[in-house]
């Protein structure tokens, strides 16, 4: 007797979207006890199948056909009442972003509670004891102490395990996870899917675990099912589609997935492009006459060197001073001490007048797509502005453009658009035609394909191995995402707060790291272990 | 969606643009429609509404056409109205933008500035400077502009300050353009659309404000206003009611087209906000 069971389920898009149905025709079954991973790109569908669950699709959004049965009842016909009655206590959900998943303005404590107290179960005092137990469960550290705090005070994956303790309150049959990994660094996602694990097995609950990342499917699921613009074109036991998918698109997505599989290593040439010399920056904040300053040392006396043609990858977690860096190597941020030398010339120590014309010569491609384009700006405009602003003609600066609108892939005809007609992938290319449009000396990409699909993040990587074979390019590449930084980078270096920890080689750093921080890091990728399987079959 | 469709869509705000222009028409045919100047006398006095043949709103207490009173009445307010929120966005939007842009003391500087007109009430210090330079359709559009620009300043601040954290500006900065250029070419053009929307709203607050100064009889005395008209008629008020009736509706009318022509404007600019229920 399965958990639950969707059956033919078919949503509707309001009128004038890009197609006629967010979901159509799905069906799947989650037994007790069972993790099914649905797993798709974005706009696949597979979210909004969860939301028809717990009746929260968007206005003008609703389910045309099909049912889904929990316990012998229909809950997507339930009467709103009912529904409610089912939420939190039967069916659970955890979302991507703990913060605004949590009320900002009330202590984990009594946010725990609150779930007791909306199904009117137990007293004041026996809430409170429930909620520490389940801060318990969820292995929060010193728990008497995070009952207490507010959500700010925690990290995002305290704060992750604290929805997951809001979720279980109420012991519910199913948990719904929306992508509850994805803000995290990669140690931590490991402990949650670790803590996922357990709780499926301590619990028998059984977990509808929505992701888009096969090396996470590797590491939990046990059914699998593929969803492509709300059809399901893929089902089958995890092993089975890991290993021997049998559709096209599956087939794509798996290969797309950076591997740990290293390419060969390239001869470097020995002239710096960039060389950054015990470079320091420290934050201050709060502090007042009787208080000294919190002093956070975002980049803590760091060294290292990119050579011209390479591209050296920085990896680090989430507050390690890897993008502080990246954005004093430009300049963005003016650094407390050190040098910054791009070409014979220090950075970091000229007047903002000179910085002005040697700009040029270090350029950024950014992490947000969506941001990093003014919004009522053309795109020729976008590009031609650094080159114009440079002295260089117009008319040269517009020929240029459009070339390399070409050679990032896009065609000449998308210079005389606006940004919002394109998607976060090509505008990652137009990102990079406007950093390559000024002719640099060395590229700084921050988290460049970490908002982007996989598929459209192996593209953009092949853009990028491309550009550097032909045009020489040097690359700064800044990500959390150890897989991307092997495919792409020459050398590693891995920062952790603040200081840099280790830099070698990539067959070094992957092969025979020196520091534990580093084989953390290594351990905690997701489906590392599936790789090496499938390197050894 | 695009911005019209989306404005078209909003009943409410379709009624205010029909309002709206049928107000700008009256007045701009204000001459055609009636051959005599608002003050000239007609008729005998309090003559009442439709009580003789070419007077449908009657005459005054000096035997002046109340309809033809009207209709110049709403040249003056859509005048005074559009030009004092010009000369308020004039004022506005350059200070609340080199503040939210450089920050620091040009910030502190701006600020203080806008503050030291924020803590005068509005309408005294529209009073003392109408007094001040004698009233005239001139000095009472500046002193309504002058009242009320500190607002602008302070949205255009903060949207400023919003949309200078974005990463787009930090890819100008990279490219090697100057500050003012950044400023007004990729930073100001993303904060028009709440700017629109003020400025709609603003027009129907000075429109209030010019009734309200003329009422007081701070109005220019050589152009026929509502306020002036309702000023005029509040004597007799239990008697000719028609009097301070008409006018009354008048600003009532185009005040509240102007809201609803702001409010739809601020759902279609800002499609995420809209305050419309769930469907």
């Amino acid at each position: 007797m399965s958990t639950l069971a969707i059956e033919h389920l078919t949503i509707g898009l309001p009128e004038g979207a890009d197609r006629p149905f967010a979901v159509e025709d799905v069906s799947m079954t989650i037994d007790k006890g069972q993790i099914l991973c649905v797993v798709g790109e974005s706009g696949s569908g597979k979210s909004m199948t969860a939301n028809a669950l717990m009746g929260l699709l968007p206005p003008g959004v609703t389910v045309k056909a099909g049912r889904a049965m929990f316990e012998s009842r229909d809950v997507i016909r339930l009467p709103d009442a009912e529904k409610m009655a089912l939420r939190g206590a039967q069916i659970a959900m955890i979302f991507q972003e703990p913060m605004t998943a949590l009320n900002p303005l009330m202590r984990i404590g009594d946010q725990i509670a609150e779930v007791f107290a909306a199904h009117d179960r137990f007293t004041q005092a026996e809430r409170r004891k429930k909620a520490l137990d389940l801060i318990r469960e969820v292995q929060l550290p010193d728990p008497e102490k995070i009952i207490r705090a507010y959500p700010f005070q925690l990290s995002g994956g305290q704060r992750q395990r604290a929805m997951i303790a809001m979720a279980l309150a109420l012991e519910p049959k199913l948990l719904i996870a929306d992508e509850p990994t994805t803000a995290l660094d990669v140690t931590t996602q490991a402990q949650i899917l670790k803590l996922i694990l357990d709780l499926r097995a301590r619990r028998g609950m059984a977990v509808m675990f929505i992701t888009h990342d096969f090396g996470v499917v590797a590491e939990i699921a046990d059914e699998v099912i593929v969803m492509r613009t709300g059809k399901v074109v893929e089902r089958g036991p995890a092993r089975a589609v890991l290993q021997d998918p049998q559709h096209e698109y599956t087939k794509r997505l798996l290969e797309a997935i950076p591997t740990g599989k290293l390419p060969p290593a390239r001869a470097l040439s020995e002239t710096p492009a960039l060389q950054i010399k015990g470079l320091r920056k420290i934050y201050r904040t709060g502090g007042g006459m009787f208080r000294a300053p919190r002093e956070v040392r975002a980049v803590d006396d760091v060294s290292l060197s990119v050579a011209r043609g390479e591209v050296l990858g920085l990896v680090g977690e989430s507050g390690s001073g890897k993008s502080t860096l990246g954005r004093t190597a430009v300049r963005l941020v003016t650094p407390d001490a050190g040098q910054v030398l791009v070409g014979g010339v220090d950075l970091a120590a000229l007047s903002d007048e000179d910085l002005r014309r040697q700009r040029h010569k270090v350029q950024m491609v950014f992490q947000d797509p969506y941001a990093s384009l003014n919004p009522r700006q053309r795109i020729i405009g976008a590009i031609t502005d650094g080159p114009i602003a440079r002295g260089i003609p117009r008319r040269e600066a517009e020929s240029r453009a459009r070339e390399l609108l070409e050679i990032v892939g896009l065609g000449a005809d998308a210079a005389s658009r606006f940004p919002h007609e394109f998607s976060g992938g090509q505008r990652q290319r137009i990102g990079i035609a406007r950093a390559l449009a000024m002719d640099p000396e060395l590229i700084i990409a921050d988290e460049a394909v970490s908002a982007l699909d996989v598929s459209i993040q192996a593209q953009v990587l092949d853009l990028l191995r491309d550009l550097r074979e032909k045009m020489g390019l040097s690359i700064l590449f800044i990500t959390h995402d150890l897989r991307v930084a092997a495919q792409l980078c020459d050398r590693i270096a891995v920062m952790q707060k603040g200081r840099l920890v280790e830099i070698g080689t990539v067959h070094e750093i992957f092969l025979n790291p020196t520091e534990d921080y580093t084989r953390q890091l290594l351990a905690a990728v997701p489906g590392a272990d599936w790789d090496n399987q499938k390197v050894l079959a | 969606m695009s911005f019209w469709t989306r404005f078209r869509s909003n009943t409410g705000a379709m009624i205010g643009v029909v309002l709206l222009i049928a107000v700008i028409a009256v007045a701009l045919f204000a001459p055609l429609i009636f051959e005599h100047s608002p003050w000239q006398m007609v008729q005998r006095p309090f003559l009442a509404p439709f009580a003789v043949d070419g007077l449908p709103l009657g005459t005054d207490t000096l035997g002046r056409d109340v309809a033809s009173q009207l209709a110049y009445g709403a040249r003056v307010s859509l005048l005074v109205g559009l030009v004092s929120t010009l000369v308020a966005l004039l004022i506005g939007v350059p200070l609340g933008a080199l503040a939210g842009f450089y920050g620091g003391y040009v910030d502190e500087g701006a600020m203080r500035f806008t503050e030291f007109f924020q803590t005068i009430p509005n309408f005294a210090l529209a009073i003392v400077l109408v007094a001040i330079f004698e009233p005239s359709l001139a000095s009472i559009t500046l002193a309504i502009a002058i009242v009320s620009w500190p607002p602008v300043a302070r949205l255009v601040r903060a949207e400023v300050m919003s949309v200078r954290k974005r990463e787009f500006v930090d890819a100008a900065t990279l490219a090697g353009l100057s500050k003012p250029r950044i400023l007004i070419r990729q930073v100001l053009p993303n904060t028009v659309s709440p700017i629109i929307v003020m400025a709609s709203l603003m027009v129907a607050t000075a429109i209030l404000l010019e009734s309200s100064l003329s009422f007081l009889g701070l109005g220019d005395p050589n152009a026929m206003s509502w306020g002036y008209m309702i000023g005029a008629a509040r004597t007799v008020i239990r008697s000719s009611w028609w009097l301070s009736f008409f006018p009354g509706i008048a600003i009532i009318i185009t005040v509240l087209a102007l809201n609803l022509i702001g409010e739809g404007l601020n759902d279609a600019l800002n499609p995420h906000l809209s305050r419309k229920g769930r469907a």
